[in-house]
């Protein structure tokens, strides 16, 4: 065990954990913020998604010893910009949510894609997006929400919600 | 579901009752209360709630406490797995209440069978059993309400109406607030449920529009709300090791050595019992977080008595059902004339083989459970669909009184019918009993895809014979199934009311069966979900064998005058029409390459016609570019904004199965174990998909499933109008449709 400061979601922490242990659980077990998720453990559904210095990655697969000084951006703190908040009342907007279990890890991965490309193109946002699983396939309304929190019409051949 | 089981809307006895009275803190509280229902549903019946519903014998209780300050608390009965049930159901109370949306506040209700029977999502069951019982519940709150008003002013009930969260006096333009009149109305006598007036719908003012999913927000700012968000003082963590193998038992493991790992707390065998539902053999860690414990886990080399199913695989199924299928079917399901001498004398016969794959549920949220015990005495949150059963399982078990155990429904993070059992929290409730500590115990990833009572596999041989116009005359069925002790295994069994029956005279459905101790069980549309596949793709190749429009053939079948009880033919016929007009079929011009693909199925209560649009690229890649959905479920769409989102879930989830679902065998051991080999669809492969709703006569029915089965068959029909090349197995084989 060793001791890490993290910078959550603008405010300094102070963990306790083995170095290998990674951010996901260092988020959900030690600090108990539970809203970023764990789905597979193996970087390929997107549910622990969470933003490293503006940029999205799988926290079930970032150690926290290799976390350092960079800023961590988890579902709880996303609001505090213009564009997650945007990303957020898209969802609630579009109704995206069906179990919900993903939504977080879609949330941040839709607003870090903003934060770089205000207006992506529908390639850009399959491409950003397609790490992220929706096991109950919601992706016309994912699309839909990115869409609104751009300011972008409804996709083509989408239905409006 | 078998396809066209009737099921009755439930009916109020004259045993209902309404129990109202003053609520804590004032106010009014209503609950409507079956004893009869309840008392049975304690002990002894709750365990089949899923499998055999008394739909004819309403279990109905819910819960309104009215607030002085007019704040109305609706509790949601049953557990919500992203179906909506938690918004739908309480819409249905504050309608007939009339009370403002916004007003109206939602709780989660704990298992409680004596309060709430049929707690539990499934079966698309939830509208068609509280549509009416729920309605009924709120529209008695009102009449009280209206009583109470009546009272306090001196005038006649029937003098009075009310506007939402209002009592209104015409006559003298008197008004009173709902929470004006709770203390009162709380002393009432209530009505019995059947005598209470039901709003006429052309009224509605919450059923009917658009109502947001009510933990939308907690959803997008991540507040906790499902089972493994559960967090209690002194909780440890654990994992839980099984046999990869069925029926496996654990003989050794090197405990010392694991235990030594860091923060590991306690190791321990568990011997398990022969119930594959209940609680297998394998090892137990218990650590101070869960990272350790699945740290731990992975130094772990047990010896395993693979047992009796060591031998088993995917392969030797194959090869067994090839044996069996040409001979004799071991039992005739169903036998209408003489289909024999009907394929003799029919101007072509057409003959194909179809299969498909076990397949998993995987709910993104892995199976877990927190278990706390205090003395005797267990409380349990889990995130499960079905949690009596739960309850009876570890009651059963652990030797521990029922009534003994509590357990909170959390907020599911996917369901598709992996949770309507409850092997987890028998488990949990195991580890936490010798730990002496709060224990949450999580499956891996790995544990879900190697553990889960799969959707069974199954192998068809089709024979059927057209006359000389290509009417369809004669068909004659063989499906290899599985069994275990000699009986179908759970979701393994062909209705013999599958359609095309009663529509075609000479017919016969045989099956044959071959064992296996797979576990299985329902999964999203059970059955359904594989017999669209396999009766509307032979549909389709029979429609061009008939040299025959494959919708013009299906509706020449639908028109014949052959509708039997539970299944209503002309409104499948309104719904293949109205996907036909809405998809543009035979009048659209279609980019190049692209096809559509056409397929129709009846489940869960519901009629639904589907179109795919399709390509298939050189290189084999399928893709679907649209999908058109038309649905009958009856007179109302209740939330039609949920209701659009769940048919278009189901649609895609669909295609996903179609396009890369299949779990396979050896040695033994499920050979998947994450998404890498077991690709859900994401959004490149998901289509926009156009959803619409005929409106018929008919009491309302669910939306979780029925949307689901058409699409599997409608994509398959569309490969085949784009290739000219016909799938028969699943999932979809893209290199057999390979052109460079």
């Amino acid at each position: 065990m060793a001791a890490y400061t993290i910078d959550l979601n603008g405010r300094k922490r102070s963990v306790e954990a083995d170095a290998d242990m990674p951010l996901l659980w260092v988020l959900r077990d030690v600090v108990g913020a539970k809203g970023t998720k764990f789905g597979c453990g193996a970087a390929y559904c997107g549910a622990c998604t969470v933003m490293l210095d503006g940029a999205a990655i799988r926290s079930c697969q970032m150690p926290i010893s290799r976390v350092g000084a960079r800023k961590v951006t988890t579902i709880e703190g996303v609001g505090a910009s213009p564009v997650g908040a945007r990303v957020q009342a898209a969802w609630l907007e579009v109704d995206v949510a069906q179990c919900g279990y993903c939504q977080a890890g879609q949330i941040v991965a839709a607003t870090a894609l903003l934060q770089k490309t205000p207006k992506p193109t529908d390639a850009e946002i399959e491409a950003s997006m397609n790490g992220n699983l929706c096991r109950c396939a919601t992706y016309n309304r994912i699309r839909t929400a990115i869409h609104k929190a751009a300011g972008m019409p409804t996709p083509a051949g989408e239905v409006a919600a | 579901m078998n396809a066209h089981v009737k099921i009755e809307t439930p009916r109020l006895s004259r045993r209902t009752m309404l129990r109202a009275g003053a609520a804590a803190g004032g106010g009014l509280f209503l609950s409507a209360r079956l004893p009869g229902i309840a008392a049975a549903a304690t002990e002894q019946t709750a365990a089949r709630t899923l499998n055999a519903p008394t739909l004819n014998a309403p279990a109905l209780n819910a819960y309104v406490k009215i607030a002085p300050d007019g704040l109305v608390t609706i509790v949601a009965k049953n557990p919500e797995c992203g179906q909506g049930v938690k918004t739908m159901l309480p819409m249905l109370i504050a309608e007939e209440l009339d009370v403002d949306w916004k007003d109206v506040r939602i709780v989660q209700a704990m298992n409680d069978p004596v309060t709430y029977p049929r707690q539990f999502a499934g079966g698309s069951l939830a509208t068609p059993m509280n549509w009416e019982p729920m309605r009924r519940v709120g529209a008695a709150g009102r009449q009280m309400l209206i009583q109470a008003a009546a009272d306090t002013w001196g005038v006649p009930a029937g003098e009075c109406s009310t506007e939402p969260g209002l009592v209104r006096h015409g006559a003298s333009g008197k008004s009173l607030r709902y929470g004006e009149l709770a203390a009162r109305a709380a002393t009432v006598a209530p009505p019995k449920l059947e005598t209470v007036t039901l709003k006429d719908p052309k009224t509605f003012r919450i059923i009917g529009r658009a109502q947001a999913n009510i933990d939308g927000p907690a959803i997008v700012s991540g507040k906790p709300l499902y089972g493994i968000d559960v967090e209690l003082p002194g909780m440890k963590y654990a994992v839980f090791h099984k046999c990869p193998v069925f029926y496996g038992r654990c003989l050794e493991a090197n405990i010392p050595e694991v235990k030594a790992m860091p923060g590991v707390i306690d190791l321990h065998v568990i011997e398990g019992n022969k119930d594959l539902g209940g609680l297998s053999s394998g090892v137990a860690v218990v650590a101070d977080s869960w990272w350790h414990a699945n740290k731990a886990r992975a130094a772990l080399t047990p010896q395993w008595d693979e047992g009796p199913f060591g031998g088993h695989s995917t392969d030797g199924y194959d090869a067994r059902a090839k044996t069996l299928a040409p001979a004799a079917p071991q039992q005739i399901l169903r036998k209408d004339g003489d289909v024999d001498a009907a394929l003799a004398g029919a101007a072509k016969v057409v003959e194909a083989e179809y299969s498909y794959p076990f397949v998993s549920h995987q709910p993104l949220e892995p199976q877990n459970c927190t278990a706390r015990w205090d003395g005797d005495k267990l409380e349990i949150w889990t995130s499960t669909q079905n949690p009596e059963p739960g309850r009876q399982l570890i009651a059963k078990t652990l030797g521990v009184p029922a009534d003994h155990i509590a357990i909170h429904m959390m907020r599911c993070g996917g369901g598709f019918g992996r949770r309507l059992s409850n092997d987890y929290m028998v488990e949990a409730a195991t580890i936490a009993k010798r730990a002496g500590v709060p224990i949450k115990l999580l499956w891996s990833r790995e544990d879900d895809m190697r553990h889960d009572m799969y959707r069974p596999g199954g192998y068809h041989s089709f024979k059927a014979g057209l006359d000389t116009s290509g009417k369809l005359v004669a068909w004659k069925t063989h499906f290899v199934t599985f069994s275990r002790d000699g009986k179908v295994v759970n979701s393994g069994d062909l209705a013999p009311s599958e359609f095309p029956a009663h529509f075609v005279p000479d017919l016969q459905f045989g099956t044959s069966m071959m064992e296996t101790l797979i576990p299985t069980g329902p999964m999203r549309a059970p059955r359904s979900n594989a017999m669209s596949f396999v009766h509307q793709s032979f549909l389709d190749e029979l429609a061009h064998a008939a040299g025959q429009d494959p919708i013009a053939f299906q509706l020449a079948l639908l028109d014949q005058p052959g509708a039997h009880e539970g299944y209503d033919a002309p409104r499948m016929a309104a719904v293949v029409r109205a996907v036909a007009e809405r998809s543009g079929w035979g009048k659209r011009k279609l980019p190049p390459g692209h096809a559509l693909g056409f397929a129709q199925y009846y489940s869960h209560q519901g009629y639904f016609a589907e179109v795919v649009e399709a390509s298939v690229a050189a290189s084999g890649r399928v893709k679907a570019h649209k999908v058109w959905v038309v649905g009958d479920v009856g007179s109302q769409v209740i939330n039609p904004l949920n209701a659009e989102n769940q048919v278009q879930g189901a649609v895609l989830d669909g295609i996903g199965q179609a396009l890369g679902l299949e779990i396979t065998f050896a040695k033994g051991r499920t050979q998947q174990s994450n998404f890498g080999e077991y690709p859900l669809i994401r959004m490149a492969d998901a289509p926009p998909v156009d959803v619409h709703f005929l409106v018929s006569n008919h009491p309302p029915t669910g939306l979780g499933e029925p949307a689901l089965p058409p699409v599997i068959p409608a994509l398959c029909n569309a490969v085949f109008a784009a290739t000219g090349k016909r799938v028969r197995s699943l999932p979809i084989d893209q290199g057999m449709l390979k052109t460079v």
